[in-house]
């Protein structure tokens, strides 16, 4: 399974994604430079986290228009998967792949810390390891991931199991209904503000993040016939 | 040349966090009479232009495409420069 970390100046988490995928998955992994125009051998694409662009003008509102976000669409309606990560989570939102926009964090504080989150669909590519509503510990890094949707876009993510995480306990930015991570209608694009890259490994404080990555190379593994793990 | 002044604001039903802490700095100071804050961008764009037609189907556009988010926020713009 083939994997792609896209690169925009600013981002600072690529290095952990590409990390986690080599150490977790013994996967290939590439970094993909934003002016790449294709972006078709890859099997799962990582928009990583950071502060592309300097987070000018608005988190994610200009690397969405580069040369790796325009290729992006074509192939996640090919049904490949797509991760975005914290900043990669706010580019998939301004690039219209996910609903919802991105307020600042209500108390408007950076928070960095451990976080604890409720699995609400392990019916998704990204989360088939994981037990339906299990508890898992990953942290946050972020100030705007207050996560805003309308009414009638919330009714339709609960309508059709696209809330992924939700915090569990208190709330760190005061996102609707709690939301810490969303996929689109089909399944294979997932957005969330936690960092699972940063909890694969008993010394970073936390493993839980693992399941995140295996689940997606057994979705794989599946969909090609090859044999699952774990 | 055409000069724009473009006004991004958070929509009125969504929570304006930055506004709202400096509602409550400003009642802090003393400023009681202060209702409500809501804090926005401004940007000035020069236009090599001299169509305020076209100049204003433009920014419009820009507006959509980048310098706002129309889930969160509003714009809108006023255009200066020479009239026809």
């Amino acid at each position: 399974m083939n994997f792609g970390v896209l690169v925009f100046p600013g981002s600072n988490c690529d290095i952990d994604c590409f990390k986690a995928v080599e150490e977790t998955l013994q996967q290939p992994v590439e970094y993909v430079w934003h002016t790449e125009t294709n972006l078709s051998k890859y099997d799962c694409l990582i928009v990583p986290g950071g502060f592309s662009y300097g987070d000018y003008l608005r988190c994610g509102a200009i690397a969405r228009f580069t040369n790796v976000m325009r290729a992006l669409p074509e192939e996640a309606d090919k049904g490949k998967l797509v991760l975005g990560i914290c900043n990669g989570f706010q580019i998939l939102l301004e690039a219209g792949l996910l609903p919802g926009a991105m307020l600042r964090n209500r108390t408007l504080k950076f928070r960095c810390h451990p976080a604890r989150l409720r699995v609400e669909s392990a019916e998704t590519p990204f989360t088939r390891d994981y037990g339906e509503g299990e508890i898992i510990t990953i942290p946050i890094a972020h100030g705007e991931g207050n996560y805003y949707c309308d009414e009638a876009t919330l009714a339709e993510l609960r309508k059709n199991r696209q809330i992924v995480f939700t915090y569990a306990g208190e709330n760190p930015n005061d996102s609707v209904a709690g939301i810490a991570g969303i996929c689109n209608r089909q399944g294979n694009v997932l957005g969330m503000m936690p960092h699972p890259e940063r909890a694969t490994d008993r010394l970073l404080g936390s493993e839980d993040g693992r399941r995140l990555f295996t689940s997606i190379l057994n979705t794989w593994r599946e969909r090609h016939g090859a044999a699952v793990v774990g | 040349m055409l000069k724009a002044s473009v006004y991004v604001t958070i929509k009125e039903s969504v929570l304006d966090p930055q506004g709202q802490a400096v509602k409550g700095a400003l009642h802090s100071l003393g400023f009681r009479e202060v209702a409500g804050v809501r804090i926005g961008k401004y940007m000035e764009i020069a236009l090599d232009t001299d169509d305020r037609a076209q100049a204003e189907e433009r920014i419009r556009a820009m507006c959509e495409k980048l310098l706002a988010n129309t889930v969160i926020e509003d714009y809108r713009f006023e255009l200066e420069g020479p009239e026809r």
